[in-house]
């Protein structure tokens, strides 16, 4: 187990990258702390599993190094850095049995036998796959074969990191609730360092404490679920995380006001004097109160998804979202007031601080 | 509902059935014909039974020239199938060399079998050949007209030499099937490089070895024209093989019947081998 701190990383796939558009990661600066567990959530092609490959060193950064407790490990080998990682489609080594697939990564690396035997035990318990040990691993599930995969990944104690692929994509949503808490339990219970890409927020926000999230190829906030979702330092989390997504509008601000089309907005406080560029007004759906007073909108649609109701409305000529309860009633003359606590004000997509 | 049966459809497949007849039952029922009767011209024929079967079975002439083929087949495929799998593994995965190997390796597969034939033929000459001259003055006495055992060093030289290319394309297909994502899992489980290929890359292969496998049994079981065309067969018999033979007893003899014969018992014998082998590379594969 240990911290491993990236030094401004940046990596490129192509050979001689000119501009800020040829890097897949174009810089990560960030330490994972010993024992935390951390998720990299972001959308396809945002440079997270280039970020894990890199960790892993199944990649080499162009710039930056990698650091596991201080010690440069920039130029050691997989081998060496002593990683496990599990990918996002299973890989199984077809003529083995689901024993002797577990045992591998041991058993390369010279463990007595009588320890190999304790430990695949150990793993085949945790991952239920005790009744099938002596199977070849070829006729399995695609879910058992994942299962493997993980095995492998978990079976050694002695590991700096455990990194995660995505790995519950072939995975059905039950079992992906199962395995998920295994995975919490396990971290609880031995503190490996383990870091879980994922594009699904819900996997992200209940599998970590630390969620990263990742945005063209930039680390663009990290914090603790709560954080992003109260706090979003980037419009892009704002719309990622949460469902729907944070509604975001252009706004003019004056002093501790924000004005948009004919309405004036309220603000909790007065950003900086001097903030410049294109400056937008986020508020979550769970913020935008739907009432008898406040501003005038006209609904267009309501999903009644079951816990509450996301109303669909058309406010100042700009789609809004909202979230009522279950069972409140929607007015016939709707109106909307924001909540002052979920008010977040952006320049160039970036959050400002408002002053009380 | 009723069911509207109509037989005119069965006029649809007949053309198919008359090409089948004319490329394969009625020459393959000529060679059946002639294996059980006994002609002297003027179209006379007499039945003999089972008398040629005996008698091809029995000779000593035939057990020979079995052995020698079985020992030619053998001894390429010990030789193609390693060598082939070898130079695949050595083959890049990507970039620009993959054309360049690949139509290298596909240049001897292009060469017209007799042409491969005389090429060696005159590529190993002992006194104007390259190959010839070579051993030659390396102080080896090789003279493959005169020698059998410089005869057969020739042949499966000239048969490796045309046909590995077969094998390296096939495991070549099965090789950058293999998802990158196997790589890498196996440099996380710190496998070795013998591992890699004995777990990841020899299992994956397995189905295009199998076709491989095939393939080279029966082409080379039923190897003709590049030992004719390169040895004739000779220094004596020494590298008759069971197709040369065959001719020699139907053209060279005019012993129809017992070249019908030795037909149907090569053809039976082929495909009981390539029988055994497609189930035993196969069988693996049921039990997992």
């Amino acid at each position: 187990m240990a911290r491993i701190d990236c030094n401004h990383i940046r990596h490129a796939y192509g050979p001689h990258p000119k501009s800020d558009k040829d890097y897949a990661l174009k810089e990560v600066h960030h330490a994972f702390e010993d024992g935390g567990a951390y998720a990299l959530l972001g959308p396809s092609g945002c440079g997270k599993t280039t970020l894990l490959n890199i960790i892993s060193g199944l990649l080499y950064p162009s710039h930056g190094e990698l650091l596991f407790d201080g010690k440069d490990v920039t130029n050691l080998s997989t081998q060496e850095r002593n990683i496990a990682q599990v990918f996002q489609f299973p890989v199984i080594y077809d003529t083995m049995t689901v024993y002797d697939n577990l045992a591998f990564p041991l058993r390369n690396r010279g463990v007595p036998e009588p320890d190999v035997d304790r430990k695949v035990r150990e793993t085949l318990d945790m991952t239920g796959l005790a009744d099938m040990a002596k199977r070849k691993a070829r006729g399995l599930t695609a879910d058992q074969k994942q299962k493997i995969s993980l095995g492998r990944g978990l079976v050694r104690s002695d590991v700096n990191a455990i990194l995660f692929d995505e790995p519950l994509t072939v995975i059905d949503p039950h079992m992906k609730w199962v395995l998920r808490s295994q995975l919490k339990q396990l971290h609880r219970r031995f503190g490996f360092t383990m870091v879980y890409v994922t594009h699904d927020q819900t996997e992200a926000l209940t599998f970590a404490e630390n969620v990263v999230v990742m945005y063209e190829g930039e680390i663009v906030q990290i914090g603790s679920p709560a954080e992003l979702f109260e706090r979003p330092k980037h419009t892009f989390v704002g719309y990622f995380i949460g469902s729907p997504g944070m509604n975001v509008m252009p706004v003019a601000v004056e002093g501790r006001s924000a004005r948009l089309g004919s309405q004036t907005i309220e603000l909790p406080g007065a950003p900086k004097p001097g903030i410049t560029g294109a400056i937008e007004l986020g508020i979550r759906p769970e913020y935008v109160r739907l009432g008898a007073s406040g501003m005038p909108v006209s609904i267009r649609k309501v999903e009644d998804i079951g816990r509450h109701k996301v109303v669909r409305a058309s406010f100042e000529g700009r789609d809004i979202a909202a979230i009522v309860g279950e069972d409140e009633d929607i007015p016939a003359d709707p109106k909307i007031a924001f909540d002052p606590a979920g008010i977040n004000l952006y320049a160039d997509s970036w959050r400002v601080e408002m002053g009380g | 509902m009723d069911k509207t049966w109509n037989n005119k459809a069965w006029f649809m497949v007949l053309p198919v059935l008359v090409l089948v007849a004319f490329n394969a039952i009625i020459p393959l029922m000529t060679v059946v014909n002639y294996s059980v009767q006994e002609t002297f011209g003027n179209n006379l024929f007499f039945f003999e039974g089972v008398k040629w079967f005996q008698e091809v079975l029995n000779s000593p002439r035939f057990h020979s020239s079995l052995l020698r083929q079985f020992a030619f087949t053998g001894l390429i495929l010990l030789i193609e199938v390693p060598l082939g799998v070898a130079v695949a593994l050595a083959m890049p995965r990507s970039g620009p060399w993959v054309a360049v190997c690949l139509v290298l390796m596909s240049l001897p597969l292009l060469i017209p079998w007799n042409v491969v034939g005389a090429m060696w033929n005159i590529f190993a000459l002992p006194d104007i050949g390259l190959l010839g001259y070579v051993i030659n003055a390396m102080g080896i006495s090789y003279n493959f007209t005169s020698q059998p055992l410089s005869a057969w060093f020739t042949v499966v030289l000239m048969d490796v030499w045309h046909w590995t290319s077969l094998v390296v394309l096939l495991a070549y297909a099965g090789l950058v099937s293999i998802p990158d994502a196997y790589y890498q899992a196996a440099k996380i489980d710190g496998a070795s490089r013998w591992s890699v290929f004995r777990f990841i890359q020899l299992p994956k292969m397995k189905r295009v070895l199998t076709i491989a496998v095939l393939l080279r049994f029966m082409d080379s079981f039923m190897v003709y024209t590049e030992p004719f065309v390169l040895t004739g067969g000779g220094p004596g018999n020494a590298t008759t093989f069971l197709s040369i033979d065959l001719v020699k007893a139907a053209l060279g003899e005019f012993n129809l019947g017992i070249a019908a014969a030795m037909s149907i018992i090569y053809f039976l014998m082929t495909l009981l081998v390539s029988w055994l082998f497609y189930t035993l590379m196969t069988q693996s594969e049921a039990e997992g």
